[in-house]
């Protein structure tokens, strides 16, 4: 099913796979929302590489542009609004019996995936091997996104569309501070 | 690849959901959120390369929802702290009776 990769391409993919993972990890275990913004957006950087090595190149681009550009700074910027930073903040990580049960959740999630990947995958769904070059060759990186965008799927991109007006007009209306005090 | 990159997947994705459960602070709770979306993006496009280029389309859809959520989700995080004067989920427990 799967091509022959050549050595290059195999020790990229996993050079880039490493360095995803252990920046999540190191994401995850920080104390301090900037080193942790910071080290998701080497996960997320590491993982655009993947999606171009994956044959997605205008979504590894999407991935620098909209995730690593916009999401973080959005959440940087919350950072530095709120001025976090002091010690009582900082000490966030819950006690021992949470990260037990959460080791726990971990590990039923994992194996519940790995039950999932046993799966076999329906054979006659695959699509040639070459049809996506060709796709990438007669469409181009970003008409291999756009064509089935906006033909195939116009009503979920519209509505997406919609989704994004109130997002937008809930934001501001949250941030406006008019709300009615709790007190 | 399919089978690294599902391995990979699945490795963020719990990744995010421990960080979920272990973390109190609002806003590195909401990272984890954002690094469990992005492992979906990883099916999405590992897929795709079995079976078409449809499955790309979904990852643009997933950061189009990830942006609104995170749009939404740090404008409620200002309102909090503005109430509360802090970002720690054990000291916001207003609507525990």
């Amino acid at each position: 099913m799967e091509p022959h990769y050549p050595l290059f391409y195999v020790f990229h993919f996993y050079l880039f796979g490493v360095i995803a993972l252990a920046s999540a990890l190191a994401f995850v275990t920080r104390k301090s929302p900037v080193a942790a913004a910071l080290w998701l957006v080497n996960t997320m950087f590491s993982l655009a590489a993947l999606y171009v090595m994956l044959d997605a190149q205008f979504i590894g681009v999407m991935q620098v542009l909209v995730y690593a550009g916009a999401i973080m700074v959005v959440f940087l910027f919350v950072v530095m609004l709120l001025n976090l930073g002091h010690p009582s903040e900082l000490a966030d990580a819950r006690g021992l019996g949470w990260r037990l049960a959460a080791g726990l959740v971990g590990l039923g999630l994992l194996s519940e995936i790995m039950i999932i990947l046993r799966a076999k995958l329906p054979q006659q769904l695959i699509v040639p091997r070459d049809f996506n070059e060709q796709q990438l060759q007669k469409l181009n990186a970003v008409g291999t996104v756009a064509a089935p965008l906006f033909k195939d799927y116009l009503l979920a991109f519209e509505l997406t569309s919609v989704l994004l007006l109130v997002a937008i007009a809930g934001a501001v209306i949250l941030g406006r501070g008019r709300t009615v005090s709790a007190r | 690849m399919l089978a690294e990159s599902l391995a990979l997947t699945a490795a963020l994705f719990i990744i995010g959901v421990i960080g979920v459960l272990v973390h109190r602070n609002a806003i590195i709770i909401f990272m984890c959120v954002e690094l469990m979306l992005t492992a979906v993006n990883l099916t999405f496009v590992a897929f795709s390369r079995f079976y078409g280029t449809a499955g790309q389309v979904f990852v643009v859809f997933v950061m189009t929802v990830s942006a609104a959520e995170a749009a939404v989700g740090l404008a409620i995080i200002i309102a909090i702290f503005r109430h509360r004067q802090t970002i720690n989920l054990q000291d916001i427990n207003l609507l525990r009776g």
